[in-house]
């Protein structure tokens, strides 16, 4: 019992830490408090979806056509609706409440194109939903599917942040993005790449939840809330936080699921959230 | 002139406003209640995130509460009672949020507020599929639609009026303060916790109580008509067009943009959703404070 | 019994010691100028006796009353009132209402025309008298100034802390601008201020106190600190470090 919720707990968690993953670049990078990060994420599993049962398109290789696409989107996103953002706002502060609105407004236009073009039910496909055992416990080998294409995608960004110039570059303006032109630093070019990435990883993850979990054009606001969570207990723009701070909350949310309610996770989110909030809100892996 | 402007005009509007209902038909009443309702809802939402930009999220959720409350206690309790536990639990929900993130800097207030609704919805649910056993309750008051519209008119007018009273004390002063520069704010002996929370549990109460005073139209409801996450979004949108930080700007924003979604939603069902998110990013770009400040800006270019 | 006295401030961030158990008293009524070179923990010191920064370790007191870790909104109504190092004012309200804001909210609470006439002798004080009802964003960066040092006076302290109010002035305003901090010595208000230009500290601070590395190494009469070998070297040093 306890192993079973252990391991689906983790393997829960892997999807959670990708998304929060994809936001806290958004937000320690671009700066744009991105409230419209879970309808990415459900674009990305409607289109999963429709790939799947309307072309016969494996799930993976969907997947590595939504991380391309997603990056897109999200180049065209900043391009056109957050660079006037910063522009405007300079130095003034401003971006953050802006942020905070437009992508409040964007939440309900993705929401509307979504519930026009796949309806307000709940979707789910049958893919790979055989058990397989793992340390003798059951589970569906779509999970697992999912949990190992989480783990690459975050493997391979965590060390291409920490090894390669370009992930420097990034780490330097999410420190500090009014001393990094000083080095010579393209900080608007930087933004858009990070904000860029970071929709790039909200659509992998989506297509991944896509492939075990159901779900439906308006539950946007829960992915968005537990990315949220996620990135704050694991400390803005810390990239180590948010994947410790996603697998935590991939176990308690399995654990409140199987021991209490499969009604109250959101219930759990919020609840790991005051505890942050009340205890540590500078976050929980960050040294004081 | 300005004794006129500030006192007469609203009075005399606030009296047109209570005698319409004797010339309005049913679908004219339900505008004007709809109307009356949403200048409430955006004007108390302004009274605290206009001047502190604190962007609050949760309108829905003490918007709901309060429908909800009225929904589990109108057969027990008396109707004036049942208002009062509204605004009571609106205030101690406000409490706890404020509680918990107004301490901190802007950004966890906003995400707290953002999940809100959906958490208490989540909360509901359970407790009445598991405790109660049933989802979905029904309100039987003996109130017609004149009734409402008067009541949610007085809060309505009690809103503005306190919005202007507040304007003009201690408090007011502070809360734009607090808008400008918190760390100004603080040295210069304003206890920022304080102010932003009696700001917001004023504001939340209000909003609960619309809430309360506007669920017996529903007649049946459950959690996920009381939670609908519209009623956030078109606050917001109302009191950015009109001028969040100006007294009438709320209620300006509200009355034009009410009409239209009413169109829009009889007219455009399936677009609906998709036309609001469009109107509301174009106020963002095209008019960030508002149309009041548009205008002004416009008078003093002109006259440069 | 000292006015000010800071006793073993620390500052720590992280393994940084930004203030290093800093000890010094002020006496009611001194003007002090607190020097340094850059990064040696000067605006952190403000930031530790103003309450914008808890301390790490040590005590400071004003008249025996504990200012250390207390919200920056106590320390207020506790006397003491300072500038910022980037001028700070409310752009969006007037000279009037910025300069009303410590009045009312300070140690008297002042309110309705006792607020604006308090107000109004603070921008009389700094020579914006008669702009009252300007918007405080329109303003050059000298008036800017000015407006920054009028909200502190109007707060009637007992402790100003100017964090290095003079800074970016030309050679005139800079005349105009020693000339008002002195007229602050006949009203017995006691200064700690951060300043870089040995002109100004010469002219206006009897004492100085000198800061490096987070380090309290000079403090005495200004002319001995000032020809002190250690504190030459300290400011050597960084002319060194930035050639």
């Amino acid at each position: 019992m306890l192993l079973t919720t252990l391991i689906l707990g983790v393997v829960l968690g892997g999807t959670y830490a990708l998304l929060a993953l994809g936001l806290t670049l958004q937000y320690g990078i671009a700066r744009i408090m991105n409230l419209a990060y879970g309808e990415l994420t459900l674009i990305a599993a409607f289109l999963l979806v429709w790939a799947f049962q309307g072309l016969g398109l494996s799930p993976l290789v969907a997947i590595l056509l939504l991380a391309p696409a997603g990056y897109a989107l999200g180049w065209a996103l900043y391009t056109l609706m957050m660079r006037p953002l910063v522009k405007r706002s300079g130095a003034s502060g401003r971006l953050e409440v802006d942020s905070i609105l437009a992508t409040f407004g964007l939440l309900f236009l993705i929401q509307g194109v979504l519930l026009l073009v796949f309806g307000p039910n709940f979707t789910s496909i049958s893919y790979l939903d055989r058990g397989v055992s793992v340390l003798g416990v059951t589970v569906a080998a779509n999970r697992l599917v999912a949990f190992g294409i989480c783990l690459v995608a975050g493997t391979a960004l965590v060390v291409a942040l920490a090894r390669t110039r370009w992930g420097l570059t990034l780490r330097a303006v999410a420190l500090s993005p009014v001393s990094a032109p000083l080095v010579g630093i393209n900080v608007d070019r930087a933004m858009r790449q990070g904000f860029a990435l970071g929709s790039s990883l909200a659509a992998v993850a989506g297509g991944t939840l896509a492939m075990y979990q159901t779900f439906s054009a308006t539950g946007g606001v829960v992915f968005t809330m537990k990315a949220l969570v996620i990135v704050i207990m694991g400390g803005v723009g810390n990239v180590g936080g948010a994947l410790a701070a996603g697998l935590a909350l991939g176990l308690v949310e399995t654990f409140v699921a199987t021991a209490i309610d499969p009604g109250l996770t959101l219930a759990a989110t919020f609840a790991l959230f005051l505890i942050v909030l009340l205890w540590r809100p500078e976050g929980l892996f960050r040294r004081r | 002139m300005r004794i006129f402007l500030t006192y007469a005009l609203p009075l005399a509007a606030l009296a047109l406003l209570a005698i319409a209902p004797l010339y309005a038909s049913a679908y004219q009443l339900g505008l004007l209640l709809g109307i009356a309702t949403y200048v409430t809802l955006a004007s108390a939402w302004a009274l605290f995130s206009g001047h502190t930009r604190y962007i609050s999220l949760a309108t829905v959720a003490f918007y709901g509460t309060g429908a909800y409350t009225v929904a589990v206690l109108n057969e027990s309790l008396p109707y004036p009672m049942v208002l009062a536990t509204a605004g009571l639990i609106g205030a101690g929900l406000a409490l706890v949020v404020g509680l918990s993130t107004l301490r901190l800097a802007g950004i966890y207030f906003v995400i707290f507020s953002f999940g809100l609704s959906e958490l208490i919805r989540e909360l509901i649910t359970w407790y009445e599929v598991n405790v109660t056993g049933t989802l979905g309750r029904y309100i039987f008051l003996d109130l017609t639609p004149q009734d409402i519209y008067w009541q949610m008119l007085g809060l309505g007018a009690v809103t503005i009026a306190l919005t202007a009273w507040i304007h003009r004390r201690r408090l007011g002063l502070a809360l734009r303060v607090i808008g400008d520069d918190e760390t100004v704010a603080a040295h210069s002996g304003i206890h920022l916790a304080r102010v932003k929370l009696i700001a917001f549990v004023l504001a939340s109460t209000i909003i609960t109580l619309a809430g309360a005073i506007a669920s017996p139209r529903w007649v049946y409801v459950e959690p996920s008509i009381v939670f609908n996450p519209t009623v956030s979004f078109l606050t917001v949108i109302m009191a950015l067009l009109g001028g969040a930080n100006r007294l009438w700007g709320p209620a300006l924003g509200a009355v034009p943009l009410f009409l239209i979604f009413e169109w829009l939603s009889s007219d455009f069902p399936d677009t609906y959703p998709i036309l609001l998110g469009l109107l509301f990013i174009g106020v963002v770009f095209l008019l960030p404070h508002g149309v009041l400040a548009g205008i002004e800006q416009l008078r003093q270019r002109r006259k440069a | 019994m000292s006015f000010l006295t800071i006793d073993k401030a620390t500052k720590r961030f992280g393994g940084l010691t930004a203030v290093n158990e800093v000890s010094f008293t002020l006496q009611e009524g001194e003007i002090a100028g607190l020097l340094g070179p850059n990064g040696s923990g000067k605006t952190t010191l403000i930031n530790l006796v103003s309450g914008a920064l808890p301390v790490s370790g040590g005590v400071i007191t004003l008249e025996g009353k504990t200012l250390s870790s207390r919200r920056p909104d106590v320390v207020a109504r506790a006397g003491v009132a300072r500038t910022f190092q980037l001028v700070r004012i409310l752009p969006s309200l007037t000279l009037m209402e910025n300069v009303m804001i410590p009045a009312v909210f300070g140690a008297k609470a002042h309110w309705g025309r006792a607020a604006e006439v308090v107000a109004e002798t603070a921008l009389a004080q700094v020579g914006l008298k008669g702009r009252e009802g300007l918007r405080a964003g329109d303003l050059t960066y000298i008036d800017q100034k000015r407006l920054e040092l009028a909200r502190a006076l109007a707060a009637e302290p007992r402790l100003l802390l100017l964090d290095e109010w003079l800074a970016g002035l030309n050679p005139t305003e800079l005349q105009q601008g020693i000339a008002l901090i002195r007229s602050l010595r006949e009203t017995g208000i006691t200064v700690l201020m951060v300043e870089h230009i040995m002109e100004a500290v010469r002219a206006l601070c009897p004492r100085a106190l000198v800061m490096n590395s987070g380090i309290l190494i000079a403090d005495g009469e200004t002319g001995a600190v000032l020809s002190d070998p250690q504190v030459i070297a300290a400011y050597l040093g960084q002319v060194d470090a930035h050639a």
